[in-house]
């Protein structure tokens, strides 16, 4: 009885953490979607194109798609210096923008999924963690 | 019949291609860069966002990730004693200004993102702080913005002095268009004025005004990203930020309202239109808009004589593309528009320094000088 009392909570909690951790992927999407609106939309604009030259895009990039954690790690602590994408490139700043790791798996799992991007990746928040500097 | 139907027709098509490709005039001219070079003054600062001058060697300069230097001759000396910074999107650490009386008192102020308050998001902040060294002392906090909010956009700020014992300071609309620039009881989407002392003015416009900030002086503002007061008029001229087309140029007066979103120039990023509105009784115009937009980040009028035939003419910087915007006015008509520095980078900030000399900020870059051979 105290067995099945313990294993009903354990699973309880981790359902619990699961839930609080690692939303539906529709749901971070969605989420995603505004963090985009309110932090990223102003340089690479809603089509996800970018500006030639000076904000590289985000679809149909092959940086992005082929570089996930390095995407990340911009997206987390600043990028800037020489890039290439799709064979432009680019030598710009993108500053930090101080989104917390829920927010950067969210507007990451929108930019992978949006504009005809398509990824088999589903970016978690422990993902985000273990990018480091 | 068919040539009756024809004409309107066609010049139907003819005025909507024009309104959709259409520059506001004057059309930008690029006159020939080979007369124009830059000295590098301060180097390695990503975000240069705000700077104000000592000497011709010293300079106090904010790197928006909030960090605050102290140049000297070109070596940059980091600051300590700043507040802890919200950085967040746009906001971080912002302008900085020296007290019209710095020599004698070491005062400077600054504004930031902040948050004090111990909840959720962040909003701006000016400071006042003493100068000693390499560090700040006596670091006030004169005004708070509220409710503080996780959005990233429209901090403001800019710094400016009358010369008459009063500051002013901008804050955007913080991503809440269709709350606060249109509410004299909300911050955000205001241009306001204190005392040196951070007290109120007893005369500012909305004082006596039950509900209303008295801190305010005027509202209906977007984004203010460059403010200086006009050397002949003392008028206080700002520009800020619109959505997409619709940056504009105003001359602030006190307790007058700017009218976003009410009215703008503008539409949104996406391209749906925000209102088709662009003037309403009780609402100022611009006294110039962009369209498309530069995203004009600093504000200085030339004043010296150190530049042949520009004494007298407002620049502006292009965040967006990357060049500085030279402006001829005449009768307080925008007459001439010219690019200056193509491709520099994107430029934040735009000052006149003690030598008569523009400096301006590029991120990613530092402060360099503008020279004109
Ligand atoms: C101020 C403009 C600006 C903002 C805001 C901004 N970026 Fe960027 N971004 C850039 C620039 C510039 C680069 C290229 C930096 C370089 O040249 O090293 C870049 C690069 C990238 C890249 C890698 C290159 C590519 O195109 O695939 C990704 C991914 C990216 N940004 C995503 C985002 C996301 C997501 C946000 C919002 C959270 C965002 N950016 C906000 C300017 C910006």
């Amino acid at each position: 009885m105290k067995l099945i009392l313990i294993t009903f909570c354990a699973l309880l909690l981790m359902q619990f953490s699961w839930l609080q951790q690692n939303k539906p992927l529709e749901q971070s999407i969605s989420d995603g979607a505004e963090i985009y609106q309110d932090f990223c939309l102003q340089c690479h604009l809603d089509t996800g194109e970018g500006v030639s030259g000076v904000f590289p895009p985000l679809a149909n990039s092959d940086y992005l798609l082929n570089n996930i954690d390095l995407s990340i790690k911009g997206i987390k602590y600043g990028l800037s210096g020489p890039i290439v994408v799709n064979d432009e490139e680019y030598d710009g700043v993108m500053a930090n923008q101080g989104l917390d790791n829920e927010e950067i798996a969210d507007v990451m799992n929108y930019i992978l999924n949006s504009w005809g991007n398509k990824s088999n990746d589903i970016i978690t928040i422990e993902r985000i963690a273990q990018v480091t500097e | 019949m068919k040539k009756i139907f024809l004409l309107p027709l066609s010049v139907v098509i003819f005025y909507t291609t024009s309104c959709i490709s259409q520059e506001n005039p004057p059309v930008i001219e690029t006159p020939d860069q080979s007369q124009y070079t830059t000295e590098t003054i301060v180097e390695g600062i990503d975000i240069p966002w705000g700077m104000d001058f000592i000497s011709e060697n010293e300079i106090l300069v904010t790197e928006k990730k909030g960090i605050l230097y102290r140049v000297i001759n070109g070596v940059k000396n980091e600051v300590s004693g700043l507040p802890e910074i919200y950085v967040r999107g746009q906001g971080g650490l912002l302008d900085i200004a020296l007290h019209p009386d710095f020599k004698s008192n070491n005062i400077i102020y600054f504004t930031a993102a902040i948050n004090v308050e111990g909840d959720e998001g962040g909003n701006t902040s000016l400071y006042k702080a003493t100068l000693k060294g390499n560090s700040l002392e006596e670091v006030k906090l004169l005004y708070k913005a509220l409710p503080n909010t996780k959005k990233g956009q429209h901090y403001g700020s800019r710094i400016v002095f009358d010369g008459q014992g009063h500051l002013f300071f901008g804050i955007g609309d913080r991503g809440n268009r269709d709350v606060n620039p249109q509410n004299l009881g909300i911050d955000g989407g205001k241009i306001y004025r204190l005392n040196l002392d951070g007290s109120i003015p007893v005369d500012n416009p909305f004082v006596n005004q039950e509900g209303a900030i008295a801190a305010v002086y005027s509202y209906g503002h977007r984004n203010p990203q460059g403010m200086t007061m006009h050397p002949k008029k003392g008028e206080l001229w700002e520009n800020e930020h619109g959505p997409k087309g619709g940056d504009e140029i105003n001359i602030i007066e006190k307790g007058k309202n700017y009218g976003w979103p009410v009215i703008t120039y503008g539409i949104n990023y996406s391209g749906t239109p925000i209102t088709d509105k662009r003037a309403m009784p009780n609402m100022e115009q611009p006294i110039y808009y962009w369209v498309p937009s530069i995203a004009p980040s600093g504000m200085a009028f030339s004043t010296s004589g150190v530049y042949k035939k520009w004494k007298g003419d407002l620049f502006v910087g292009s965040l967006k593309f990357k060049y500085l915007e030279h402006l001829i006015l005449k009768r307080g008509k925008v007459v001439k528009r010219e690019k200056i520095l193509v491709d520099i980078g994107r430029l934040r900030n735009v000052k006149e320094g003690p030598d008569g000399y523009l400096y301006i900020g590029v991120d990613g870059k530092g402060i360099l000088k503008v020279i004109k051979k």
